[in-house]
């Protein structure tokens, strides 16, 4: 029936061929009509893949160039201020490329511009994940792969940014010396092994090259691939909508729309960065000048994945102990090993400890609305609150000299701010997503608020609601009303001991703060009482003419009130009404 | 025409036809797009697909006539960049707008003229089926009996303990990280610098010995030992520098409260590491009325005038001083080294 080109004929010759040695048909037949879900904020993963395999290409081609050795030589190249200046080989490599390898920096701007792209998309796409539940069973280990990806992605940054040696990134690299002889006991030794003696040493560029072009991306790579085998494996999540359950999964099949879409969006994500790479410039390293451990210039400013932990760095107070003769530098280890330690773990076992405190076992592929998990949404934007102060303090020097601030009282208000502002976030968070629920109730039972305004004939001002669209409808009743665990009992019907009990309790006391607050959807019996209480309303706002007594009635467009015989309130006039249906 | 694509372009929706494995989602009005209806519309969504691909092949064109056509010193002026290198910006441009349009193409062909119904598919538990989970415990079992795992555990434990130490060597060979030389600690290295009794002090960049009185009241300079092009051509990097880095500055006597040592000043002239106690970044930003330095990294604040004294910021040690004094031709000389480690805190240091 069908009429096939050539092209047509080698394809499926090609196709039958590897068919024969791989079974390959058996998954292009289950796979190349599988079924997509779309959403604008799934587009947040796919940035971070595309981006990613734009710093790949890119790096590859900088790996032709670069040469990573702090042998100090004689610049002789292109750049006229630095002729004649002393600097390690990776130093003036990196200029060559910018400035005597044709195109050399557009791809050293497109690597730079790509990696702040793929930490960026990488931390809005966990938002995403972690705001909609997404992690949630059966996607656990996909979190976690996540988090082990985000802490790659930091390392591959920071060994990125330092192998240029310039003097930005050797500062980094100094700070990050100091990090390592913080730690309490091995601490010196760690710097002394890193750096390969002490700082900065003649082995840190190579060895940080090493880190940065085999064992990080090799590793990213890896994780990556097992996590999209999984998001394949277990199909993508989807927001709720019409037709949209837990059991389905509603968008584009694979082939052809899918394809043509990520696929194009893949070359959008590229061409971005070139463009972005061409025209803005970033990290002009020529500017910085040679690393020397003895300058630094003012106002110095680390990538922007790491200025939290400068800030962190900057806000801690100086608290350092020496206890039988050894130093424990608090002020260093807490903000740049303990607090982001914290943080990650915390990161990587919330989907865990929220599922055994709200005792969740279900498979979730429906995604939450934010506002219907408030515990988990103020916990989110708790961190984000905490992360944020510690950012704004990694710029604090900045914002002091552009608002003319003092220094001292910047950073006393952002060490302040850092302990009060999260938990005012988490209950003005918890309130607002809680206030919602409470809109949707009553969109649900009232239907929403037209703007349509209308007076009664007695007088009355009414906001005509009206029913809400089936695709609203279908979003707020996706909401999953949970209730607290019961609290455990100490001892079994038998008198036996409950030998959980204290576990249970907290466990209890837990899902009671997670799901006490929690606005329930309205039964069939309270939808159908308000649909009563709405035909009554109906019935309020009929036009007037449609009463039996309308003919008496001269105008009411002009606001005539009181007529002979009209009602005065409500009541009256509801009263009115069903003596008239009923005689 | 072919007949291998199911079309998804009907205006009515209730005429989708079926596609092989799930069906168009019900319930839900499809509202047909104006390609779907009107022919002219889509003929028009094709012109566009196909020209954005043709751009992007003249643009790759046009890349590489720039690649071989521009200078690379050649510099432009553009609106809002400024002066800028006139070979990057056209590369970019031309090979960002070109794999943009690849892009755009694509998706405008997806969005216009393939089938925008969405369709359902059935998902299933991720838990595998019993018979399949009883055949892994039967294999499991099998591998326990006929390895004898169990049976035999001495067998067992010794694999386990060699399976936990077998890691040691790769770990004991990463001891070389730093060849150590004879003698020597990570301690001892951090005490000590490239400064000692009667060692001429150089300003930082013309490396010339300084008289007390080339420095004026109030000032600053960034000094370094006088060998320490020497010291950095011997050891081939720049360690010794990384330490030994000092400031010097000079106040009115009477504004010195007090010192790390008697009289380590000369003149009202007083020399501080320049390297931060805190995690190490060099200092040079000096406020000479208040004598305050403040380090550009951390924001940590030292009181100069105060034996160095932290008065804010995170840093907990004071800035060490180095005694200095003249020697016979009267230049600045230090008196002995540091006699407190410069640099960030570490764990042997008390």
């Amino acid at each position: 029936m069908s009429t096939s080109s050539p092209v047509e004929t080698a394809g499926a010759a090609t196709a039958t061929y590897v068919d024969k040695r791989l079974g390959s048909n058996r998954f292009l037949g289950r796979n190349l009509g599988k079924v997509f879900p779309d959403h604008w904020s799934f587009m947040l993963g796919e940035i971070v893949l595309y981006s990613f395999i734009v710093v790949l290409l890119t790096g590859t081609y900088l790996t032709l160039f670069y040469k990573p050795s702090m042998v100090e030589v004689l610049y002789d190249g292109s750049y006229v201020p630095l002729k004649g200046v002393m600097m390690s080989e990776a130093y003036e490599s990196t200029l060559n490329i910018s400035f005597d390898v044709r195109g050399g920096l557009l791809i050293r701007q497109m690597h730079h511009w790509a990696a702040l792209i793929f930490v960026a998309a990488m931390v809005v796409h966990a938002f995403r994940v972690f705001f909609t539940g997404a992690y949630r069973k059966p996607r656990e280990f996909n979190w976690l792969i996540g988090v082990a990806l985000l802490t790659m992605a930091l390392a591959a940054g920071f060994t990125g940014y330092s192998l240029p040696d310039d003097l930005l990134s050797g500062t980094g690299l100094q700070i990050i010396r100091g990090i390592l002889q913080s730690i309490p006991v091995v601490g010196t030794w760690a710097a002394f092994l890193v750096f390969g003696g002490e700082f900065p040493g003649t082995d840190i560029i190579s060895r940080l090259y090493a880190a940065h072009i085999l064992l990080v991306p090799g590793l990213i790579l890896a994780l990556i691939t097992v996590h999209l085998m999984m998001v394949w494996t277990q199909k993508h999540t989807q927001f709720p909508g019409p037709g949209r359950t837990n059991d389905n999964v509603v968008g584009y099949p694979l082939l052809p729309v899918y394809m043509a879409k990520a696929g194009g969006f893949f070359f959008i994500v590229f061409g971005v960065i070139a463009l972005i790479s061409g025209l803005v410039t970033i990290n002009p390293i020529w500017i910085f000048g040679p690393y020397t451990p003895d300058q630094v210039s003012a106002g110095t400013q680390p990538d922007w994945y790491i200025g939290w932990l400068d800030g962190a760095l900057r806000l801690m107070p100086n608290w350092e102990t020496v206890v039988a003769g050894f130093t424990i530098s608090w002020n260093i280890f807490i903000p740049s090993v303990v607090i982001p330690g914290i943080l990650f773990t915390g990161l990587a076992l919330y989907p865990f400890l929220e599922a055994w405190a709200t005792g969740d076992k279900r498979e979730h592929n429906l995604l939450d609305r934010p506002r219907n998990a408030p515990v988990r949404t103020g916990i989110g934007v708790m961190a984000i609150t905490f992360y944020g102060i510690l950012w704004i303090g990694g710029g604090n020097d900045l914002i002091a000299t552009a608002f003319d601030l003092s220094i001292n009282s910047l950073s006393w208000f952002l060490r302040i701010t850092l302990i009060v502002a999260p938990p005012i976030a988490f209950i003005v968070t918890k309130r607002i997503c809680l206030g919602l629920q409470r809109r949707d109730r009553d969109k649900l039972l009232h239907g929403y608020e037209s703007g349509r305004v209308l007076r009664l004939p007695h007088g009355e001002f009414i906001e005509v609601h009206e029913p809400i669209n089936y695709k609203e409808l279908a979003v707020i009743t996706s909401k999953t009303d949970y209730s607290p665990l019961p609290a455990p009992e100490k001892t079994d019907a038998d008198g036996v001991k409950n030998k959980k009990y204290l576990i249970q309790k907290i466990q209890h006391k837990i899902s009671h703060f997670y799901y006490a607050d929690d606005v329930k959807k309205p039964t069939a019996a309270e939808i159908e009482a308000a649909q009563h209480h709405a035909a009554h309303d109906a019935m309020l706002e009929a036009p007037l003419h449609e009463y039996e007594d309308a003919d008496q009635i001269s105008t009411f467009h002009g606001g005539v009130l009181h007529h002979p015989g009209m009602p005065e309130t409500n009541a009256e006039q509801v009263a009115q009404q069903e003596n008239r249906s009923t005689t | 025409m072919t007949d291998i694509t199911p079309s998804g372009h009907s205006s009515d929706h209730g005429n989708q036809p079926e596609r092989l494995g799930y069906s168009p989602v019900a319930d839900i009005p499809h509202k047909p797009r104006v390609t779907d209806i009107d022919p002219k519309a889509a003929k028009r969504a094709e012109r566009q697909v196909a020209s954005m691909f043709l751009l992007s092949i003249i643009f790759v064109i046009l890349f590489v006539v720039a690649f071989v056509g521009i200078d690379k010193s050649t510099a432009i002026y553009i609106p809002v960049l400024g002066v800028v290198g006139a070979l990057q910006v056209a590369l970019g441009f031309t090979m960002g707008v070109a794999i943009l349009l690849i892009g755009a193409g694509a998706i405008q062909w997806a969005k216009k003229l393939m089938p925008d119904v969405e369709v359902v598919q059935q998902r299933h538990d991720m838990n595998s089926e019993p018979e399949a989970a009883a055949e892994a415990a039967a294999n499991y079992q099998r591998g326990k009996e006929e390895s004898g795992f169990v049976r035999y555990p001495i067998i067992r434990r010794t694999l386990i303990a060699a399976l936990a130490l077998f890691p040691i060597p790769l770990i004991v060979l990463l001891r070389d990280l730093w060849i150590t030389p004879p003698g020597e600690s990570p301690e001892e290295e951090l005490s000590r610098t490239a400064w000692h009794e009667g060692l001429r002090i150089v300003a930082d960049g013309n490396f010339q010995p300084i008289r007390p009185e080339d420095i004026p009241v109030g000032g600053l300079v960034s000094a370094l030992p006088i060998d320490i092009m020497e010291i950095q051509e011997e050891e081939h990097n720049l360690n010794a520098r990384g330490k030994a880095a000092i400031i010097l500055v000079r106040m009115d006597p009477d504004q010195i409260r007090s010192q790390q040592g008697d009289n380590w000043d000369y003149q009202g002239i007083l020399a501080y590491s320049k390297i931060c106690t805190h995690v190490g970044c060099p200092i040079a930003l000096y406020e000479q009325r208040t004598h305050h330095l403040l380090c550009p990294c951390h924001q940590s604040t030292f009181d100069l005038a105060d034996s160095g004294d932290v008065i804010f910021g995170p840093a907990a040690r004071r800035m060490p001083q180095l005694p200095i004094g003249v020697d016979e031709e009267g230049f600045l000389v230090a008196r002995s080294d540091f006699t407190e480690p410069v640099g960030p805190s570490f764990w042997e240091r008390s």
